[in-house]
């Protein structure tokens, strides 16, 4: 608890520190490590709870982040993004955009969790991975919206009392959307509805057996996985102002992937502490070698081979998946 | 309450279910007995519809239950404790019960956490345990919780006291007279004879994935020919 209530007030303060120290370009990074870590808790829902091992997670938010990239660029324009059977102008409006970025995310994830759940194991690796794959290289040949180049934004959405184009308003928010979906989160897999995904981990025909249609149940995990990934892509496409294909790449799911499992999967804090260790380590790294994943490979063998529950078991002592 | 008509099972292209039959009815104590590899697991599994059925017939209060997924089996009423306990090893004890709580079988007075924990008390004082810290018997009270917290008219137990020790299956065996005390209908496989014989109305002795006797309690312990031949007593 003690760590809990530090870490969030050092996070409160964050701003105010890096502009003390005249660092406030950091904040910008402050702003990626939220970002990420509220992909990397969404797909620990998945993973570290339901035992879902998805390598297509980056689809979901790649697919928020150019529905916010693709709605921006037409209200810049002044074009519709779709002249028929409708009109349908383009927005940049935050409070519109970015639910429809989740709603977007939900459904994909709807329909690509409702086949790849029909498997489980290296089957279901493979079928989200190939999903993902699809709508990379579908983006990739969809020229109208820069292809493999990628589609820039003119500026960011626009929020009611905020200029998300300041750094800090941008910072503060992305801190409160994480804040909320953690607490979402921590209701959800302390509830019920937590307890069946949790169980059916260990024995899904057990959980069958008391009564509990598992497929629905574990759809539901995935679709919120999803809909929390494609808020997250909403998010980044505000904060580097840029959207390209390579969000969604299988690679880039494997990236978040890392991030679980560095910071501990199974626990809500510690792919926040994932996120925010290969982040930073990356920042760092990468002002040495291009080659920083060379110094990466090793850490992470060390933490796979010695703490099986990754940063948040080091510092908390935990063995066990805890809530 | 459930009939069983000649239902045949397969694993892959090996049969191991030749037309089994049987009934239990409301209130009743019914054990299947037999030696090891003779079908009664099968015929659990096949009943909760976790192990397919490929031929015959079965009802649960007069509703089809073949071919039912296993969940809505269970929702019907029919509640498993299933062999080798298989509790949640990363749920609480607490949560191991809380998770089943549902009154599937329309009970007056559905079971509360605090009535289940009166049957096997030593539950109670873990209940902030894992599933996978809990010994082989408190385990076992706890598989038998957990389906008694889903309020089933029907308790299917496999394998009721199999490697535990005997303070333990004393335990179980008076946990489970407790609920026969209150009406609860009961299928029960065990080794355990004798027990079965204090708690249980009527038996069904398997060979071979057939049903070759069934009869009264006191039918079956008068034969002492039947037990040496098929239960090897």
């Amino acid at each position: 608890m003690l760590l809990l209530i530090s870490a969030t007030l050092l996070l409160l303060l964050l701003p105010t520190l890096l502009g003390w120290l005249g660092e406030e370009y950091l904040i910008s990074l402050a702003s990626r490590i939220l970002i990420y870590a509220l992909v990397a808790v969404s797909l620990d829902l998945m993973l570290g709870f339901g035992g879902m091992v998805s390598l297509g997670h980056a689809a979901f938010f790649g697919i928020g982040a150019y529905v916010v990239a693709i709605f921006t660029h037409h209200s810049f324009d002044g074009s519709p993004v779709l002249s028929w059977p409708f009109v349908l102008p383009g927005l940049d409006g935050a409070l519109v955009l970015w639910p429809l970025a989740i709603l977007v995310s939900a459904l994909l994830a709807a329909i690509i969790g409702a086949l790849s759940l029909r498997t489980s194991g290296m089957h279901f690796i493979m079928i989200t991975l190939a999903f993902a794959q699809m709508l990379f290289f579908f983006f990739v040949s969809l020229e109208a919206y820069g292809g493999d180049d990628g589609l820039s934004l003119f500026a960011r959405n626009r929020f009611p009392g905020l200029d998300l184009s300041d750094d800090t308003h941008f910072y503060y928010l992305c801190l409160a959307v994480l804040g909320i979906f953690l607490l979402i989160a921590y209701r959800l897999v302390s509830s019920r509805f937590g307890m069946v995904i949790r169980g059916s981990r260990d024995n899904e025909k057990r959980m069958q057996a008391l009564g509990f249609p598992t497929f629905r149940y574990k759809l539901a995990c995935f679709v919120i996985a999803g809909a929390a990934a494609g808020l997250a892509g909403a998010l980044i496409a505000n904060h580097t102002e840029y959207v390209s294909p390579g969000l969604m790449h299988w690679t880039h799911s494997g990236v978040i992937l890392v991030m679980v499992l560095l910071g501990g999967s199974g626990t809500l804090f510690g792919p926040v502490l994932g996120a925010a260790t290969f982040l930073i380590l990356e920042e760092v790294l990468a002002i040495y070698t291009e080659h920083w994943m060379l110094y990466l490979g090793p850490a992470l063998i060390l933490v796979a081979l010695f703490a099986r529950h990754g940063i948040y078991g080091i510092l908390t002592g935990r063995e066990r998946n805890n809530v | 309450m459930l009939k069983v008509e000649g239902i045949e099972t397969f694993y892959g292209s090996s049969q191991a279910l030749f037309g089994v039959s049987l009934q239990i009815g409301d209130g009743e104590v019914v054990t299947l007995l037999g030696r090891n590899g003779m079908g009664k697991s099968t015929t659990v599994k096949s009943i909760m519809g976790i192990t397919p059925v490929s031929s015959g017939r079965m009802s649960f209060n007069n509703i089809d239950i073949h071919p039912l997924p296993s969940y809505a089996i269970a929702r019907l009423g029919i509640g498993l404790v299933p062999e080798g306990r298989q509790i949640f090893p990363n749920l609480t004890v607490r949560e191991n019960i809380l998770v089943a709580a549902a009154n599937r079988g329309g009970r007056k007075e559905p079971y509360t956490v605090e009535e289940v924990l009166e049957i096997f008390p030593r539950l109670a004082e873990r209940l902030n345990h894992y599933g996978d810290q809990l010994s082989g018997g408190e385990q076992q009270m706890l598989a038998v919780v957990r389906a008694l917290m889903t309020n089933p008219k029907l308790m299917i137990l496999d394998e009721a006291t199999e490697g535990l020790a005997p303070l333990v299956r004393k335990e179980i065996w008076h946990g489970l007279s407790v609920l026969k005390g209150r009406g609860q209908a009961i299928l029960v496989i065990d080794k355990n004879l004798d027990a079965l014989m204090k708690l249980a109305d009527r038996h069904y002795i398997m060979e071979k994935g057939q049903v070759v006797w069934s009869g009264e309690t006191a039918a079956i312990a008068a034969n002492e020919k039947l037990k040496a031949r098929y239960l090897g007593v």
